[in-house]
């Protein structure tokens, strides 16, 4: 019986850890479909500041005014090509969490498939010159 | 099961590739990403300069080889950068300019008049709009300009008197003599 109040104040603590939200610009769109493009652009594109971070989740400077960047775009009724072709002619492939399939980007995106080749090869390779114990 | 000589030190060169290539990348700071402007033109700008109300725009580049120096009083490295800054402007066979980014005008006329101010003209770039036709992520970040108005080198981050003797300076050299 002795342990509850000690229980008790650590139920407290929760309370503690409530989530917070920082206040943001609100977007208004005239359709959802600019909206749905937003989220997906912003989402997709990353910050250069804290460079593990979305152009969404990021509270640096510059990842607002690319928001308000992109914000305009769209309303302009731009495409998703136009916007992060935008982007990527100031800042490079590297604000792109999906880099297009070219001749910079052959290896990183062939090295997966290049693995599981091989790893099958290997794979081939032990089962064929296995001898039973 | 006997597995072959070749086998048995497979994993062994496969991770010795591995953390040589994670060595090579030891090296790279991923915060240095490369200028996608590099031997392109310099994007247009047409900007008010902080002192005299003059114009400065990428026309104001042409024929003579010239830095251009992301700056804002807000920016801690771009302070310490500053001395260096201030040597340059004494070196011949360069002009150098600043854009003053996301910065208060009040705020950075006084830090230039304090710090002194090693800028031919400084341009104004309340909104930031000419940062991101740059693309600049972060100040100080420094242009090196030919005289056709290609960018030709960048420099993120504080110039050092290093990059500056060895990367720089060799290569206003060569752009002049061209």
């Amino acid at each position: 019986m002795k342990k509850k109040p000690f229980i008790f104040i650590i139920f407290l603590f929760l309370f503690l850890t409530t989530g917070f939200a920082i206040p943001r610009p609100l977007y208004s769109f005239d359709t959802v479909e600019q909206a749905a493009q937003f989220q997906m652009l912003t989402k997709t594109l990353r910050c250069l500041v804290c460079q593990n971070q979305n152009l969404a989740e990021s509270e640096a400077p510059l990842a607002k005014d690319l928001r308000q960047l992109i914000y305009l775009q769209i309303k302009q009724g731009q495409s998703n090509d136009e916007i992060s072709g935008y982007l990527t002619a100031r800042y490079g492939n590297f604000i792109r969490y999906h880099p297009p399939f070219n001749r910079e980007t052959l290896l990183l995106w062939l090295t997966p498939i290049l693995s599981l080749f091989l790893g099958f090869l290997l794979l081939c390779y032990k089962l064929k010159t296995r001898t039973p114990d | 099961m006997r597995a072959s000589f070749g086998m048995k030190i497979f994993p062994l060169i496969a991770l010795s590739f591995l953390l040589f290539v994670f060595a090579l990348n030891l090296k790279q700071d991923p915060h240095q990403l490369p200028s996608v402007l590099i031997n392109k033109p310099t994007p247009s700008f047409d900007l008010k300069t902080l002192f005299n109300n003059e114009n400065f725009t990428n026309q104001t580049l042409q024929g003579k080889v010239s830095l251009i120096n992301f700056f804002a009083t807000w920016c801690y490295t771009c302070q310490k950068e500053h001395p260096l800054l201030m040597d340059i402007a004494q070196t011949p066979g360069i002009t150098l300019y600043a854009i003053d980014y996301k910065d208060d005008t009040n705020k950075a006329q006084s830090w230039l008049n304090t710090f002194g101010n090693p800028y031919t003209l400084v341009g104004i770039d309340a909104n930031g709009q000419t940062g991101i036709n740059f693309g600049v992520y972060g100040t100080p970040e420094t242009y090196l300009i030919d005289k056709t108005g290609r960018i030709r080198y960048k420099q993120i981050g504080a110039l050092t008197p290093d990059i500056w003797k060895e990367k720089i300076y060799p290569l206003i050299q060569q752009l002049n003599a061209s």
